[in-house]
C-alpha cells in the first residue's frame, strides 16, 4: 500500500528447535529514515534481522524490498540489493590488518588477476575512516591491537564504504566512547540526507530519542507497534517494551554504609596507571567513570590479580589482599564481572548449568565430587532470581539474548556470595528492565553489606545508583565525587582532564 | 527439550556407524562374530583405547599430544630393564607408570610455562623421547624379562575368560569417564578447552588443568606400552610409532572437536572400537594391508564429513 516502503517484512514466524521466537512480526522501514527496532533481551530483533538477511531462513510471512518478493538465502544477495548489516557480535578478523578487515571478501584486483590493489585499497579505506571521523586509526594496523570500540568504527565504515540503501547496526554504541558516538551520529545524519535507511537497535533510550524519526517495539517475539518518535515518550516506549509501567529508573537505596571493606593505596601498574587511591565500604557502591581506555578495567584487573601491579597495596578489611591469581581473591570473597562477557565471562559453548557453577565449583561438589543435585538447586535459584529467559538449565549460553547471557555472568558472581563485587560496564547490552532488575540486585547486595564497585561509561547510571563517584582520566585519579555534588558535566569535565 | 533429542542423536552417529560396519563384517566373514574373536579383537583395541582415552582429555583442553608413542616406548623400555634387572614387577610397573606421568607433566610444563603450541611442544618431545629410549635401550629390544606371573598376566592374563588388558580398558574408561563427568576436574577440562581466558578469571587454574590431561595421557600411554611389552615379552625401541595418529583418530572419530570444548570420552571408545573392528575384519577378509590403509583412511573421513553435515 505504500511505494515508500524499502523494506517490508509482513508477518514473519521464526522458530528454533521448537522455541517460538518470532509470531506475526512486522516491520518495514521507509528510504531515508532513521527507525528504531526495541524491544527487552530475547524480543527477538537480532533474530528478525538475521531472517530479514537471510542468515536465518524465515518459517513463514514475506518479505518485500522495492515492492518485490525477496527470499535471500545468503547475506550477500541481501547485500546485493543494498542492504548490509553491522552485527550485535563483531565480525573482524583480529589478526588481519584494518584494510585487510574492510575489504574483506571484496577485495580490489587488477582486472581478474587476483593481484591485489594494495595501495588503492589503503587509500579507500583511510577515506572511509575520515568520514567516520576516525582517521586517528592506522590502516596498516592489526586489528586486534585495536580497541573494540575502533574495531567497532571499522564495522561501521566496512558498512558505509558499500553504498548501501539500507544499514541495520544492531546496539553499535555498546562500545564506543561519547566521542566515536558523536561522531557516528554526524555520519547517520548525513546518510540519512543522502536517502539511506537506518535500522537503530540500541538500548540506550537517550540515542533513540536524538536521531531516530520512528519506531518499532517487539516484545516477547511479538510485533507491539509502530510510531513516529514525536508522538511517544521515554515512559511510552518503555510500556510497549515491557508490557507495565516500570516506574523509576533507579530503584530507592536504603543501605547502611558500614566499615571501610576495600583499600587501595598508590596502585601502580607499568604504563597502565599509577597513583590510584580509594577505599571502598561494607554497602557503598563506589562508582567508577571515565573515558573508555582511561585504565578502569585494569584497575579493576589488577586488584582481582588478573594482573600483576607494579606498586602499592591492597588492603582488605585491614590485612593486604596478596593475589596472584583470580582464584586467591574470589576465596577472599570478590567478585569480578567482566566488560567483555563473550572472551572473558562465559564459555559459550557450555549451558548456563556449567556456566554457573565454575566459580562455585567446591560449592556444588564434595571431595572433588560434583553433585548434580546441589548444582542444580544453586543455578535454578540463580536463574530464577536474576529472571533470566530460557528454556531450562541447559540451554548453550550462546544461544541467549545478549542480555541474557550478561544476566549468567552475574549469576555465576552472585553464587559465591562476595563480599566486594566489582561489576565492569555491567548494564552494557542488557534492557530498561534488565538494567533496574541488576540495580535492584546491587541494592540488595549492599543491604546485606556487600561493598560495590561499579565501572561504567553510562553517565545517568553512575550517577543514579552511585554513593560516591571516582574519576579516572588516562590512568590517575581526577576527582572523587560524593553523591550529590557531582553531575553530568562535572564528571566529564573531569573525565577529559579538566580541573 | 527437542534441542536434547537432536543432541543425542548426533551423538548416536559414531555407534550407528560402528554398527553398521559390524553388521557388514559380520555378514561377509564367518569367523567374525566368533566369541573368540571377539575378545581378541577388544584386547587388539585396549592398547589404542587406551591411549585414546589420554588424548581426548588433551584434546578436550584445545590440545594435542603427538608424543605418546614415544612416551610408550620409553616408559615400556625402562619398566623392561628394571625387570631384567631383577626388580619386583609390580614395582617396576609403577615406577615405569610414574615416569609416564612425569613425560607427560614436562609435555604440560613447556606448553603452559613455555608458552609453546602443543602442536611444536609435542612434535619435539615426540623426537626427544625416541632418542632417549634409543639411547637407553642400545637401539636393542630388551628381553628376557621376568617369568613372574603377575607381570605375564598384565597383557597376557585372563580373568572369567576375559582378557586382562580388556578389562584395564574397561577399568581405566570406568574412571576417567566418572572424573571427566562428575568432578571439578572434569568441568574444568571442558571450560578451559571452551574458553581459557574466562576460566581462569573463574578462579580455575588452567595451567595446573593442561599440566594433569598432559600427565594421564603420558601415564596412560606407559601402561598401553606394558600391556604391549608382557605380551611380546621384549619391550622394543621403536614400539608406539605413529601410535599418535590412531588415537587422534579414535577421539575425532568420537566426535570430539579438535578446537576443545567438545566431547566425549564414550565416543573415543567407539572410535577406538571402529578403528579395531576395521582392522581386525579387513584382515579376516584378507584384504591386503596397503588396500586397508586406504579403506581406514576412507572411513575416517566419511565420518568426519558426516558428523559436519549433521550439525
Ligand atoms: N541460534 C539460536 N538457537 C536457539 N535459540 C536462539 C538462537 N538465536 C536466538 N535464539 C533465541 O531467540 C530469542 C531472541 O533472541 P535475539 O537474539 O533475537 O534477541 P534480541 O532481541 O536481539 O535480544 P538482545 O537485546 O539481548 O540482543 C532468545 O530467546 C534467544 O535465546
Ligand atoms: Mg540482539
Amino acid at each position: 500500500m505504500n511505494d515508500q516502503n524499502l523494506v517490508k517484512m509482513s508477518e514473519i514466524d521464526k522458530s528454533f528447535a521448537g522455541n517460538r521466537v518470532l509470531q506475526n512480526v512486522n516491520f518495514s522501514v521507509q528510504a531515508g529514515e532513521v527507525h528504531a527496532l526495541m524491544g527487552e533481551n530475547g524480543a527477538g530483533k537480532s533474530t528478525l534481522i538475521k531472517v530479514l538477511t537471510g542468515i536465518h531462513s524465515r518459517d513463514g510471512g514475506t518479505i518485500t524490498v522495492k515492492g518485490k518478493d525477496v527470499i535471500f538465502s545468503h547475506p550477500k544477495e541481501a547485500e546485493k540489493q543494498g542492504i548490509v548489516v553491522i552485527h550485535q557480535e563483531l565480525n573482524i578478523i583480529p589478526h588481519l590488518t584494518v584494510t585487510e578487515n574492510m575489504f574483506l571478501g571484496k577485495e580490489l584486483s587488477i582486472g581478474k588477476t587476483g593481484i591485489l590493489r594494495k595501495r588503492e585499497m589503503q587509500t579507500q579505506t583511510l577515506e572511509s575512516l575520515k568520514r567516520l571521523g576516525v582517521e586517528n586509526i592506522p590502516p596498516n594496523e592489526t586489528a586486534g591491537n585495536l580497541s573494540v570500540g575502533k574495531q567497532q568504527m571499522i564495522e561501521i565504515a566496512r558498512a558505509i564504504s558499500t553504498n548501501a540503501e539500507m544499514i541495520i547496526m544492531d546496539e553499535p554504541t555498546a562500545a564506543l566512547t561519547d566521542r566515536e558516538i558523536t561522531s557516528l551520529f554526524k555520519v547517520i545524519e548525513s546518510l540519512r540526507k543522502q536517502g539511506v535507511s537506518i535500522v537503530y537497535i540500541s538500548h540506550r533510550m537517550e540515542e533513540i530519542f536524538q536521531i531516530c524519526d520512528r519506531i518499532t517495539v517487539l516484545r516477547d517475539g511479538q510485533y507491539i507497534g509502530t510510531k513516529p518518535i514525536k508522538e511517544t515518550s521515554f515512559e511510552a516506549i518503555v510500556k510497549m517494551m515491557v508490557g507495565r509501567d516500570l516506574g523509576e529508573r533507579f530503584p530507592e537505596r536504603s543501605s547502611v554504609i558500614g566499615d571501610t571493606l576495600l583499600e587501595v593505596k598508590d596502585l601502580a601498574r607499568d604504563e597502565w596507571f599509577e597513583g590510584i587511591n580509594f577505599q571502598v565500604k561494607e554497602g557503598e557502591i563506589l562508582g567508577v567513570a571515565g573515558l573508555m581506555g582511561a585504565g578502569r578495567t585494569e584497575i579493576m584487573e589488577t586488584i582481582f590479580g588478573a594482573a600483576k601491579k607494579s606498586k602499592g597495596q591492597v588492603l582488605l578489611q585491614g590485612r593486604p589482599l596478596d593475589v596472584t591469581h583470580p582464584r586467591d581473591s574470589i576465596r577472599a570473597g570478590i567478585g569480578f564481572i567482566t566488560e567483555d562477557r563473550k572472551d572473558e565471562g562465559l564459555v559459550l559453548n557450555l549451558s548456563i548449568r556449567e556456566n554457573v557453577a565454575l566459580t562455585n565449583l567446591k560449592a556444588v561438589s564434595c571431595g572433588g565430587w560434583v553433585s548434580n543435585a546441589r548444582e542444580r538447586d544453586l543455578v535454578d535459584d540463580l536463574i530464577k532470581k536474576l529472571h533470566v529467559r530460557t528454556t531450562g538449565r541447559d540451554q548453550e549460553v550462546k544461544s541467549l539474548s545478549g542480555g541474557n547471557q550478561q544476566k549468567v555472568v552475574i549469576a555465576k558472581w552472585l553464587g559465591i556470595e562476595p563480599r566486594l563485587l566489582i561489576l565492569d560496564e555491567p548494564t552494557r547490552g542488557v534492557d530498561v528492565g534488565a538494567k533496574k532488575e541488576i540495580y535492584h540486585i546491587m541494592n540488595q547486595l549492599t543491604e546485606q553489606g556487600v561493598a560495590i564497585i561499579m565501572v561504567s561509561s553510562e553517565l545517568p547510571e553512575i550517577l543514579g545508583v552511585s554513593d560516591r563517584i571516582m574519576v579516572i582520566h588516562e590512568g590517575k585519579m581526577a576527582k572523587v565525587f560524593k553523591r550529590g555534588e557531582a553531575d553530568q558535566e562535572k564528571i566529564m569535565h573531569a573525565a577529559t582532564g579538566g580541573e | 527439550m527437542k534441542k536434547k533429542i537432536v543432541n543425542n542423536l548426533s551423538q548416536l552417529g559414531p555407534l550407528i556407524g560402528l554398527i553398521i560396519i559390524v553388521i557388514i563384517l559380520g555378514f561377509t566373514s564367518d569367523s567374525f562374530f566368533t566369541m573368540n574373536n571377539i575378545l581378541n579383537l577388544l584386547r587388539q583395541i585396549s592398547i589404542n583405547a587406551l591411549i585414546a582415552f589420554g588424548m581426548t582429555f588433551v584434546i578436550l583442553t584445545g590440545g594435542i599430544d603427538l608424543s605418546v608413542g614415544s612416551i610408550l616406548a620409553f616408559g615400556s623400555a625402562l619398566t623392561a630393564g628394571m625387570l631384567a634387572s631383577g626388580m619386583d614387577p609390580m614395582l617396576a610397573v609403577f615406577i615405569g607408570l610414574l615416569a609416564g606421568l612425569l613425560m607427560g607433566a614436562v609435555n604440560g610444563l613447556i606448553i603452559t610455562k613455555g608458552k609453546v603450541a602443543p602442536f611444536i611442544a609435542t612434535l619435539a618431545t615426540m623426537t626427544i623421547f625416541r632418542g632417549a629410549t634409543l639411547v637407553y635401550t642400545d637401539g636393542r629390544p630388551i628381553t628376557g624379562l621376568s617369568d613372574s606371573f603377575s607381570f605375564e598376566m598384565i597383557g597376557k592374563g585372563y580373568v572369567f575368560g576375559v582378557p586382562f588388558p580388556v578389562i584395564l580398558m574397561l577399568i581405566a574408561f570406568a574412571v576417567l569417564f566418572f572424573i571427566l563427568r562428575n568432578t571439578i576436574f572434569g568441568r574444568q577440562v571442558y571450560s578451559v578447552g571452551g574458553n581459557e581466558e574466562a576460566s581462569i578469571l573463574s578462579g580455575i587454574r588452567a595451567d595446573r588443568v593442561k599440566i594433569w590431561v598432559y600427565s594421564i595421557t603420558g601415564m596412560l600411554s606407559v601402561l598401553a606400552g606394558i600391556i604391549l611389552t608382557s605380551r611380546l615379552n621384549s619391550a622394543q625401541p621403536t614400539a608406539g610409532t605413529m601410535y599418535e595418529l590412531d588415537a587422534i583418530a579414535a577421539v575425532v572419530l568420537g566426535g570430539t572437536s579438535l578446537t576443545g570444548g567438545r566431547g566425549w570420552l564414550t565416543g573415543t571408545l567407539i572410535g577406538a572400537l571402529i578403528i579395531g573392528v576395521l582392522d581386525n575384519g579387513l584382515n579376516l577378509l584378507n584384504v591386503s594391508s596397503f588396500y586397508q590403509q586406504i579403506v581406514k583412511g576412507s572411513v575416517i573421513l566419511l565420518a568426519v564429513l558426516l558428523d559436519r553435515r549433521s550439525k
